[in-house]
């Protein structure tokens, strides 16, 4: 009753789909550019690991890893805390001006990055974060943060109030009550916020690119810089690229129990 | 749930109200600005009032024309891939196994092009649509088909939209799966004593449970579809041509590419004020459909 039928063809057919161009940029990263360019084969026949290699011996290369790294975890950070007490304060009170104010900060949530590109360099580079972790999470922070406050504010309703009651009753102050009852209670939840935080914060790249020059570039950024230099380097191209599945893969196997509710924002 | 009045929550908003004003507001302020104004380099400012707005809204200039014609691809192409992606969600979502190691195995793979950087979305469906090194674009040319996104528009519109689709259908999948999960065992019970059609099951039970995330699902994908800019540049570069630059692209090239200041910050404006009304819609119909649902649930 619940499925259609066929579905397991169906099933099958589209995590086909999902699954081939992914397998053949993983394919690539293995073959050496001879035989990318001269033959098409399924598999590499002459397997290497050069690209690999020079992306794990190149500093320009691997600190790029640590540079997205660096300012997808400061973002997650600020948004997660930042949006916990507002989350709250949507789902528990009324108050002036709440709906505008909600409506405001989603309307940020959808605004395009590239409206903002150019302000955001002039801003950053006026008050000095210009090329540093903090202007590229401050700047993500434009969509994350509206993000993680819809996503809790759905775990907070969730909560029965008289949990909140009987722990002010008990004589718990409001930030003990917060941090030793209310937290602990939406954990999942602050997991889901974070996993999507992480997710926006780390597939962006217009916004990232803009505000960093030497010192913290992206990933992302160096690998369509040093193509563009090099030709057309595309086993190191592919391998980059596997490299920057790699970290989202390992996210989504440690949230996969919780992935399905946590896409409906918490409002099933 | 009944909320009580506390002006004091305040405080509590306080900090994202910062943060986001910091992010939001300052630099919108600086668009703002720049609108009203030309510059023809050395930090030299003039007063343009709204030339710039009367200029992008006049198809007959090179601005408006350009700005007009993206914005019409823009709302084609995310028309095209909600008509795909909408449809194609939902039989996912019902196509997903019972139970067993093969559901986490399947929200896995379907979650994995979510969290590939959009950059590298594009660089897989370059890889993997050239004629000359990737699969799909060797094989439909092994198969006497003229495939070559580079240089004929329409396989490249193709190209975009099947990657779009491949890209963020996941999404859709996903969302609806969420809200089959919460439909409750009996429902499907009482469908089978009544003898309901798989068909009505659909109609009546699941579709009126999906209603909601659905609507999250269209909000996401038509405001994404509508400021995408990284895949489609890294796949086509807005070409060939200008037949896939959509306004996000044609934005940035003005910006930073032509660095005309005045007139991109007047795109911008109007681009964000476009996506404020449609946000605004849905947002209504959002709450709207939140709020005629409570006294149901109440009820059943």
């Amino acid at each position: 009753m619940h499925s259609i039928p066929g579905r397991r063809l169906i099933m099958a057919l589209f995590l086909i789909f999902l699954l081939l161009p992914i397998y053949w940029l993983v394919n690539m990263s293995f073959k050496t550019n001879a035989e990318i360019v001269s033959t098409m084969t399924l598999w590499p026949h002459t397997p290497t690991l050069q690209h690999y290699k020079r992306i794990f011996t190149d500093e320009s290369w691997y600190s790029g890893y640590i540079n997205s790294l660096e300012y997808v975890l400061l973002n997650t950070i600020i948004s997660i805390s930042v949006a916990l007490p507002a989350a709250y304060a949507f789902s528990r009170y009324r108050f002036l001006g709440d709906k505008h104010l909600f409506f405001w900060l989603l309307s940020n949530r959808m605004a395009p990055a590239a409206v903002y590109a150019l302000p955001f360099f002039n801003l950053y580079s006026a008050i000095g974060l210009f090329d540093t972790p903090w202007a590229v999470a401050l700047a993500h922070c434009i969509f994350n943060v509206p993000l993680a406050v819809w996503i809790l504010e759905g775990f907070v309703s969730g909560v029965p109030r008289e949990i909140d009651e009987t722990a002010f009753l008990d004589g718990y102050s409001f930030p003990r009550f917060f941090i030793r009852i209310l937290v602990p209670l939406i954990a999942s939840g602050i997991g889901v916020a974070a996993f999507f935080c992480f997710m926006f914060s780390w597939v962006e790249l217009l916004l990232a690119r803009t505000l960093t020059s030497v010192q913290t570039k992206p990933i992302a950024a160096i690998m369509t810089r040093t193509v563009s230099a090099a030709g057309m380097d595309w086993g190191l191209l592919a391998a980059a690229g596997v490299l920057t599945i790699i970290p989202g893969a390992l996210v989504i196997w440690f949230v996969r129990n919780y992935i399905a509710r946590g896409f409906a924002l918490g409002r099933v | 749930m009944d909320k009580t009045i506390n002006q004091k929550a305040w405080f509590l908003v306080l900090p994202v109200f910062l943060v986001v004003a910091f992010s939001a507001v300052l630099p919108l302020m600086t668009v703002v600005n720049y609108s009203m104004q030309d510059t023809f380099g050395n930090n030299q400012f003039f007063w343009n009032g709204v030339g710039w707005f009367k200029e992008l809204l006049d198809p007959s200039t090179d601005l408006g024309g350009r700005f007009l014609a993206s914005l019409g691809r823009n709302l084609f192409f995310s028309l095209v891939i909600l008509a795909i992606e909408v449809p194609l969600g939902i039989v996912v979502a019902l196509s997903m196994p019972r139970d067993g190691w093969t559901v986490a195995a399947c929200l896995v793979t379907l979650a994995l092009p979510l969290l590939i950087p959009w950059n590298v979305v594009g660089t897989i469906w370059q890889i993997f649509g050239r004629p000359d090194i990737g699969l799909l674009g060797y094989t439909l040319n092994a198969m006497g088909l003229d495939y070559n996104y580079v240089s004929n528009a329409v396989d490249a519109w193709i190209t975009v939209i099947v990657m779009d689709v491949w890209h963020w259908t996941s999404l859709v999948a996903l969302l609806c799966y969420a809200g089959l999960k919460s439909i409750p065992e009996a429902y499907y019970q009482a469908a089978q004593i009544d003898g309901a059609s798989r068909w009505a099951v659909f109609k009546a039970i699941q579709l009126p449970k999906m209603n909601r995330v659905l609507l999250i699902a269209v909000l996401l994908r038509f405001m994404d579809s509508f400021m995408i800019y990284t895949e489609p540049f890294v796949v086509t570069g807005g070409g060939p041509g200008n037949s896939t630059t959509f306004v996000s692209i044609e934005l940035v090239k003005i910006a930073l590419g032509q660095f005309d200041l005045g007139k991109a910050a007047a795109l911008s404006l109007v681009y964000n004020l476009i996506i404020l009304i449609v946000c605004w819609i849905f947002y209504t119909v959002m709450t709207n459909a939140g709020s005629e649902r409570k006294p149901q649930e109440g009820a059943v």
